[in-house]
């Protein structure tokens, strides 16, 4: 038998609980009552907003524009008028300044016209996808054109698709893949043009054999040369580095990027984001989302504006049916806790949980049971990290590795202390680049 | 709006639900068959020794937790030091030794050093080593067990055959008496043992029979528990199942019994029988791996999480530390301390250990660390 192929090193299996909202097919959410749409919903410099307060906007209209090499377009999701531009907080806690837009009642019917995205060059690709404010859905929102551009000099070998979606909770790139199948696999195509790959690879994890099936099923249909590898639940593996690890065997130099191994990575809810902004010039100011947790009484896969706050989210879903303890944006192991329902969602954001009172626990000493270092992927040691970020030894934990943890949660979700392990390692990194 | 409170926090906002107290109440929980064996053939002696050690432990830990201000009764390890500190004791011994042993273990060894996950070296075994070098006669005067009883020679009388508290000596005690003597010289270690006339159970010649004597009944007796020794110590049998149980928890890790007890045989076969003088390759080590405190040290005692390393490749070298140091200390060496002063020496060489055996690193490129540095 051959072996289902996962990257070796750490990781963990925590209970997934997609059950909750998997079987939900995406529900278009109304148009709210009010959008905060941010002008830093990506990673890199805000955007420069183009719009001032009073001023009429129409849907898909750009509102923002990018301010920087990293940073990217920002596009009204409604038609309508802008209230103020106010500071506001995500939910991973950046401040920045955002538009406050009241929608009109009627909003126009979409009209895009099918773009002939075949006879475009890649570089007019490229641009569309720039112009279109799309960026990277899985969660990091690295600018989509920074990503796709392949610098002169390097060549692809390999596309990797990002289908896993490792973390528990969160079924949006499920139903992605179950719903949007062929929009999905014609952005891959899309994004296959633009960089030139020898080989395209989508990974899924074996918890969705639905999705593996409807993409083989459509593959050979539309007779695209893109292989599905089903890989075996583990998590980090929605991690890029895991992911290639996983796929191609390769593991990527510490500090360095995929493009270093001869690969680019893509998240297929961003693939799909490509599809609609080069085959029908719409820009990405909705997104899918997954509302679930213990918490909501009818956890959902919505497609929501971007700018759309909690509360309504919320409201769609039926609302609580316990009132949770926990908010957060994005999935259990490495989202953001945040406790306003004013909050608006961003294009990262992949879910919002609402999660149960747990059993709060108190950390206790470390007993060095080594637990950690068994789950770290990263092969480090977190709880010598931990030490030596505690005793404000930020140098040698340096030296030991810090920067290549990205707090993936692995060494505090198996911690037998209860040691806030990944507070200690985003500490230690402030600290130690503030030192250098 | 009026906002009911939150919890906000890092995350993740998930966990394992595993704990330090569920994992040292697992540890007893694997260790009490084995406890509860040393009950039945060494008689209510031995439960008072187990539950004087536990008391004194669990005593002394709450009156430090009063100077503290804290509470760490709760976390179960004082009661895991004071069941191995009982487990570790003669039957017979005097009931102030296990109370001096145990208040050593938590006092000097734990708490002086910062308490719980802050001592270097493991708590029980400070304690029982501590009280061998000040009690030594009384920590080496063993009873022999209800079910050799039967077993021994005429020459004991009736009369003390009743009694529970038949002094004799452990079986590598003899050996190593016989050998220092001269008596056990050419011999393998059964010879040894049959010519000293120690008893074998007829439950145990009935097996070794039918294996054509390919083992002896000796080396039977000592896997089943029918073996003079420390209270916890004898039955082999029933620390293995309480070793599996941990191993399938996921409590403990393979790495340092199976590195102890791998190198540990290997030593043995190699060298073992040199001190006898039979020469390379004549070592029993299957009789020697179920001798002494082999496997209570290797399955409960080295892979106390405290004391040895965290990662995989560490805990192997310390494995085979203890290993060498065992092999050293009981073929060569003149106390019957072996797995103890084995154990604790590779404890002093953990933070050794720790400090230069790191796991590789994900995308680990040598030139590119140096550029960075």
């Amino acid at each position: 038998m051959q072996r289902i192929p996962t990257f070796r090193k750490g990781g963990v299996h925590p209970d997934d609980k997609k059950v909750l909202s998997c079987g939900h097919a995406i529900e278009k959410l109304p148009v709210p009552s009010e959008l905060i749409v941010s002008l830093s919903q990506h990673l890199g410099a805000p955007a420069a907003p183009t719009k001032q307060k009073g001023d009429v906007v129409t849907r898909g209209e750009k509102i923002g524009v990018a301010s920087g090499f990293i940073s990217a377009d920002v596009h009204s999701p409604v038609t309508g008028t802008i209230k103020e531009i106010r500071k506001v907080t995500l939910a991973n806690s950046v401040s920045c300044d955002a538009f406050v837009i009241i929608p009109d009642e009627q909003q126009p019917e979409d009209a895009y016209q099918r773009v002939d995205w075949q006879a475009q060059k890649p570089e007019e690709l490229l641009s569309v996808v720039k112009d279109m404010g799309i960026v990277g859905l899985g969660g990091a929102t690295f600018p989509a054109h920074v990503k796709l551009t392949v610098p002169k000099g390097k060549s692809v070998d390999y596309l990797v698709i990002n289908g896993v979606e490792c973390e528990p909770y969160l079924t949006a790139d499920h139903r992605v893949m179950l719903e949007r199948t062929d929009g999905a696999l014609t952005g891959i195509m899309i994004a296959a043009r633009i960089t030139d790959p020898k080989h395209i690879i989508i990974g899924v994890e074996m918890n969705k054999p639905d999705a593996i099936a409807r993409l083989k099923e459509r593959i050979a249909a539309l007779g695209y040369p893109i292989d599905v590898m089903s890989l075996k639940m583990k998590y980090p593996q929605g991690d890029e580095k895991q992911l290639l690890k996983a796929t191609i065997r390769k593991e990527i130099p510490s500090g360095k990027l995929p493009l270093d191994v001869g690969a680019i990575v893509c998240n297929i809810g961003t693939c799909y984001a490509v599809y609609e902004a080069c085959a029908y010039h719409k820009p990405l100011m909705e997104r899918v989302m997954t509302v679930t947790g213990e918490c909501i009484a009818t956890p959902k896969n919505i497609l929501a504006p971007i700018g759309t706050k909690v509360a309504d989210l919320i409201a769609f879903c039926g609302g609580f049916s316990t009132e949770p303890e926990k908010l957060v944006s994005g999935g259990p192991m490495m989202g953001f806790a945040f406790y306003d329902d004013q909050t608006p969602v961003a294009k990262g954001t992949s879910g919002i949980l609402a999660l149960p009172a747990s059993k709060s626990v108190a950390s206790t000493p470390c007993i060095s049971c080594g637990r950690c270092v068994a789950a770290c992927p990263m092969g480090l040691t977190p709880n010598r990290l931990y030490r030596n970020i505690s005793h404000e030894n930020y140098e040698e934990a340096m030296k030991l590795g810090l920067m290549d943890c990205k707090e993936c949660g692995c060494c505090a979700y198996v911690c037998p202390a209860h040691l806030p392990l990944v507070h200690g390692m985003k500490t230690g990194k402030k600290m130690g680049r503030k030192k250098k | 709006m009026n906002q009911p409170s939150r919890t906000v926090s890092t995350s993740p906002h998930i966990h394992a639900n595993s704990g330090t107290a569920p994992i040292m109440w697992s540890v007893s929980a694997a260790l009490a068959p084995a406890a509860l064996w040393g009950v039945y053939v060494f008689g209510w002696r031995a439960l008072l020794v187990l539950l004087i050690s536990i008391t004194s432990a669990v005593l002394v830990e709450y009156l430090l937790c009063r100077i503290d201000g804290k509470n760490t009764i709760v976390d179960g390890s004082a009661f895991l030091t004071g069941l191995l500190v009982g487990m570790n004791m003669p039957p017979a011994i005097p009931l102030f030794i296990p109370v001096v042993a145990s208040a050593f273990a938590i006092f000097v060894v734990k708490w002086s050093f910062g308490g719980l996950g802050a001592n270097w070296m493991n708590p029980a075994l400070g304690g029982r080593v501590f009280v061998f070098f000040s009690f030594t006669s009384a920590m080496s005067t063993f009873s022999t067990p209800r079910t050799l009883v039967d077993a021994l020679p005429l020459s004991v009388s009736g009369a003390s055959k009743v009694a529970d508290a038949v002094s004799s000596a452990t079986p590598l005690g003899l050996i190593k008496t016989a050998v220092g003597s001269g008596s056990g010289a050419g011999l393998e270690t059964w010879r040894i043992l049959a010519q000293e006339g120690y008893p074998a159970t007829r439950f145990a010649q009935g097996i070794s029979d039918a294996l054509g004597k390919a083992v002896s009944p000796y080396t039977i007796d000592s896997f089943f528990g029918n073996v003079a020794g420390c209270i916890g110590e004898v039955s082999t049998i029933l620390l293995l199942v309480g070793a599996i149980y941990l191993l399938c928890k996921k409590i403990i890790t393979w790495q340092i019994p199976v590195s102890y007890l791998g190198s540990f045989a290997l030593f043995v076969w190699v060298f073992g029988g040199i001190r006898s003088g039979l020469g390379l390759f004549h070592g029993e080590a299957l009789s020697a791996l179920v001798s002494g405190g082999l496997i209570l040290g290797a399955f409960f005692m080295a892979t106390d999480m405290v004391t040895s390393p965290t990662t995989g490749k560490g805990q192997i070298i310390f494995g085979i530390g203890c290993g060498f140091f065992t092999f050293l200390f009981r073929y060569f060496g003149s106390l019957p301390e072996a797995v103890s002063l084995a154990i604790l020496l590779m404890n002093i060489v953990n933070p050794t250990i720790e400090r230069y055996v790191l796991p590789k690193r994900f995308g680990a490129i040598k030139p590119q660390k140096e550029a960075k540095s």
